[in-house]
């Protein structure tokens, strides 16, 4: 039997019914894993005895009487900025190849609870820096659908395993598009919470006021039940919200006659690949033939999003690498022959090009004097630009934009055009400065601009569904109801 | 220790800064244990306290609460909003490689505090007391070629008061010292112990030559300075220091210089080089705080007698001298077990419906705080005891003061009284009878004793005939002395006169 392509919905009746076990269904994984991932190169750590370890808890579980919870059994893999207590954590960076956490993340806690069963750890940009993973110190994530192409980023080595059915879910985390264009690069369903949703307490700090730890799966529905299991204020995070986290599974509903969706003009520019704009177009119609309300909405500061994000992302994120110092854990010098050298060395031989990049950026925007100029600034502008968002949420229950303005492009083809990257952020920034919730699901696939598809259908493209702040439930039944419609998520490359 | 000429013309300026580690019973981000007494390394630490990635902090509200009770007692404003911002440097005593502080919007600023210096009542003012994490600590083993870190102070809740520059001396600094102390150990909010750390000061100081009006350009910042005594003996000693380089037309150099205590002496550390930039910016990790009116209203509401209100009770309902009023207030536990010790006596007076009258009370009192001040310190400060856990409890503290007011015991009797009371509790007149202490009055046996003194003391007797009072003295003593301390000395003192002018 084939169960590479089932959603967690699937996979629970077949455990529930005990048509097969959580250790069967975990090897079934795990052999998958050592056959393909040599292609993908989506994991950077597999943990067979651990998983193989909770898959036997979890049959115990489900052996004995009572129901079972959503993720009892069910294998999945974890992006390797969540720390998990016991199982190497690195960020995809060699400052921390070596690092096992004395600590759980919250999100991690959870799952351990309703006896998930973690299989390994993704790859991503180093410290989620990145759109391709191809800043990881792991090498970069294949993507499924063409092994030459990027799968997306920085949650490419969880959307890449998902696509190549090497676990039925993974975790994922966004701080600027990073769920979301992998999501759309990789053919799956992924969500990016409203900011506060999810605890950050665990997941490796990169812009602390943006990060948001998600989740992707083949279906909304999946989404949906993880965004139950996955939510709710943490007491050991305190910019967690305290609004009390809806049933979103029961609450799942295919009727959106009468939903009012706006698509903001700012968002399909030129530039944009030509097929990503007639996939997405096509989903809007499929939309409004089932009943929903389009129009089109103004969102004109979107232009100011990436200016705000490259100012306060790179402060936030060069606060938060300051820990790595070789002193407690992580990568110590040998060469380091007193303390000025073992920061230097040490963090001079542990980061990549990019986060010490982002580390000069950031300390340069906090120096005292550009602060007031940049940081204070930014800060307001960011205001501005919640607030646009508001406004236009008064007219419309939610958005739907591309998640990505192209499908992926080669290994190392990002360079070659730029301008994906600045739409890119236009489409996925903006929402994720004012922390709001979002989707994204496949809705076609589209030709890529380099000419060189794989096949005759192309590559995937994503539909992006932006929800007002705690919308979450507008937004999944956005994408439940469409994928009740549309077969486009039960698509599957063969790798 | 160096002489210096003092000066009139010259202007000391002196301001502090003054981290008080809060009592509190977790850090101040994190849940592990905050204990300074803690010998054992890298025990109070958690993944929090560590550093390690992906944690977050959640602040301390214990901390914050007591943070601003300080601030209120210090008459400081305390803002509506008020936020956490990061420090950033790097230091291997510091996990995160930034400490959580406060930077622009301090729980408390603009407060003053009025101070009794040598009589005359002064004002200083207090700049903000803000929040911040405290750092651990690193040790380096001698002759042993790495250095090791103990994290277990690392994250603990501090409050930093910083003060205006507007002490003059080091007895302002001793005075305005103390009685910050006393408000803060009165708010419950620290120790304030400063051998142990959990008080640390250090006092800014410079110089103003004559006619000058603006501060001067350098100042110089005294580290290590473990009590109060030595803050005020380091300030004097570094005003001498700067006033002789001014004097020869030099400026004292803006450096930080350390005090050391066997010397007596300040000994310049490091010089200050240009301010760090330590990139401030607001922690993402956690929301503003907000102090609602309410909540400040309640905090106001509860709060505590502060040492001010209880000198100013102490002086007016006790008739108490001024030195005795200081001591019983510089001992919070001390001061609340007095007043216990009094309210026993007035009990006593009123039950026995013995009313002496007021100043029969008083009397009493004074003894109270004598015996507070001076047996019982004595012994509980050889224990290392707080009045509350001594085994003499108040009533019998005060029923042994009865003992002597009614000249059942005498004062060197009580003494052995009091040691046994102490040592192991129970009510005084049993241990009176135990120890057969009961004073004497019968004149018979008293006279008997003068006799025999008289007779062995010839010399005594003739210098007290010739005019010499204080043979008195000893002719009283040595029949103290053979009646074993148990004669009531009015007795012992009428009879001897008369015996000795017949």
């Amino acid at each position: 039997m084939q169960f590479e392509h089932l959603s967690i919905t699937e996979l629970r009746k077949k455990l529930d019914a005990k048509e097969l076990s959580s250790v069967e269904l975990t090897k079934y994984f795990l052999s998958r894993i050592n056959e393909l991932d040599k292609k993908v190169n989506s994991f950077v750590t597999v943990c067979e005895n651990e998983a193989l370890n909770s898959a036997t808890k979890a049959d115990e579980f489900i052996n004995s009487p009572g129901e079972n919870p959503f993720l009892c059994g069910i294998p999945y893999a974890s992006k390797d900025l969540f720390c998990t207590k016991g199982v190497r954590t690195t960020a995809s960076s060699k400052i921390l190849d070596s690092y096992i956490p004395p600590h759980n993340a919250t999100v991690e806690k959870k799952i351990k609870e309703h006896y998930g069963v973690l299989v390994g750890k993704t790859n991503l940009d180093e410290f989620a820096h990145g759109s391709s993973t191809e800043t990881s110190a792991y090498g970069p994530s294949k993507n499924p659908w063409d092994l030459n192409r990027i799968p997306g980023g920085s949650s490419g080595g969880s959307t890449a395993a998902l696509a190549a059915g090497l676990v039925p879910w993974a975790t994922a985390t966004e701080t600027g598009g990073s769920i979301r264009q992998p999501a759309s690069l990789c053919g799956v369903s992924g969500w990016k919470p409203t900011y506060g949703r999810v605890s950050r307490y665990g997941v490796i700090a990169m812009g602390s006021s943006l990060d948001c730890p998600g989740a992707v799966a083949h279906t909304v529905e999946d989404l949906a039940h993880l965004a139950e299991i996955m939510s709710g204020q943490d007491e050991k995070d305190s910019t967690t919200g305290v609004q009390p986290v809806p049933q979103y599974s029961k609450n799942l509903s295919s009727n959106i006659s009468g939903l009012r969706i706006g698509v903001p003009k700012q968002y399909f520019v030129e530039g944009m690949e030509e097929d990503v704009k007639n996939r997405v177009m096509d989903a809007v119609k499929q939309l409004e033939k089932m009943g929903a309300k389009i129009s089109e909405v103004d969102l004109p500061n979107t232009r100011f999003g990436s200016l705000v994000y490259a100012i306060i992302c790179p402060s936030e994120v060069s606060s938060n690498l300051m820990r790595y110092d070789g002193i407690r854990y992580g990568h110590l010098s040998q060469q380091a022959k007193n303390l000025l050298e073992v920061y230097e060395k040490s963090r001079g031989e542990g980061f990549g090009s990019e986060a010490k990049r982002r580390i000069l950026t950031g300390t340069y925007v906090l120096t005292a004097g550009y602060y007031d100029a940049y940081y204070k600034k930014a800060q307001k502008v960011r205001r501005l630009i919640m607030n646009e968002f508001s406004e236009v949420f008064k007219n419309v229950d939610a958005l739907v934009c591309p998640s990505s303005p192209n499908v992926a492009v080669k290994i190392g083809g990002a360079k070659e055009n730029p301008l994906f990257g600045y739409i890119a952020d236009q489409l996925n920034i903006p929402s994720s400065l004012a922390g709001l919730p979002a989707i994204s699901m496949p809705c076609g696939f589209g030709m890529p601009s380099d000419g060189e598809a794989p096949s005759m259908d192309g590559l995937p493209v994503g539909l992006q569904v932006i929800g007002p702040q705690w919308g979450e439930q507008t937004v999944f039944n956005i994408g439940y109801a469409y994928q009740q419609e549309t077969d486009w998520h039960r698509k599957y490359p063969g790798v | 220790m160096k002489n210096f000429e003092s000066s009139t013309e010259y202007k000391p300026v002196i301001g502090f800064e003054i981290h008080v580690q809060l009592a509190t019973k977790s850090k101040m981000f994190s849940p592990a244990a905050n204990n300074p007494d803690e010998k054992v390394p890298n025990t109070n630490i958690d993944e929090i306290v560590t550093g390690q990635p992906g944690t977050l902090p959640v602040a301390n509200k214990e901390a914050i609460r007591l943070s601003a009770l300080v601030g209120l007692a210090l008459n400081c404003e305390i803002d509506e909003w008020s936020k956490f911002d990061r420090k950033h440097y790097f230091y291997p005593d510091l996990p995160k490689g930034y400490q959580i502080s406060q930077f622009d919007q301090p729980i408390a600023k603009e407060g003053f505090l009025e101070v009794n210096v040598n009589g005359k009542m002064k004002r200083f003012g207090v700049t903000r007391a803000h929040l911040e994490e405290d750092a651990g600590k690193n040790v380096h083993p001698e002759g042993l070629p790495y250095s090791l870190v103990d994290y277990n102070r690392a994250g603990c809740a501090l409050l930093e008061i910083v003060t205006e520059p507007d002490l003059e001396s080091g007895e302002d600094a001793k005075s305005f010292l103390t009685e910050l102390r006393n408000i803060i150990r009165y708010l419950g909010a620290s120790s304030c112990d400063m051998e142990k750390g959990t008080m640390r000061v250090e006092p800014n100081i410079s110089v103003r030559k004559p006619g000058e009006t603006t501060l001067p350009k350098y100042k110089v910042e005294v580290k290590n300075i473990n009590s109060i005594k030595f803050a005020q003996a380091a300030i004097d000693y570094e005003i001498a220091r700067q006033i002789e380089i001014l004097k020869e037309d030099g400026m004292p150099k803006q450096v930080t210089m350390g005090w050391n205590e066997k010397t007596n002496s300040t000994v310049e550390q490091r010089s200050k080089e240009e301010a760090n930039d330590y990139r401030y910016f607001p922690d993402p990790d956690l929301p503003p705080m907000h102090f609602s009116p309410e909540y400040l209203q309640n905090l106001k509401n509860h709060m505590p007698e502060l040492p001010a209100q209880k000198r100013k009770r102490f002086k007016e309902e006790f008739n108490l001298p001024d030195a005795d009023v200081e001591n019983l207030i510089s001992w919070k536990e001390l001061a609340a077990y007095f007043e216990c010790v009094v309210s026993e006596i007035d009990n006593w007076i009123l039950e026995a419906g013995n009313h002496k009258g007021a100043e029969a009370r008083l009397g009493l009192i004074k003894n109270a705080a004598n015996w507070s001040l001076g047996e019982f310190s004595a012994l509980l400060n050889q224990k290392l005891l707080n009045p509350d856990e001594a085994k003499v409890d108040p009533e019998n503290f005060a029923e042994m003061l009865m003992l002597i007011a009614e000249g059942k015991i005498s004062s060197s009797a009580a003494k052995q009284v009091f040691k046994v009371m102490f040592e192991k509790g129970g009510e005084p007149d049993n241990i009176v009878k135990d120890l057969g202490l009961e004073q004497t009055s019968d004149e018979g046996a008293i006279l008997t004793a003068i006799e025999k003194v008289i007779g062995a003391n010839e010399k005594a007797v003739l210098d007290f005939k010739a005019g010499q009072e204080k043979s008195f003295g000893f002719l009283v003593g040595q029949t103290m002395k053979e009646l074993k301390g148990k004669g009531n000395p009015q007795v012992i003192n009428e009879l001897l006169r008369k015996k000795l002018q017949s």
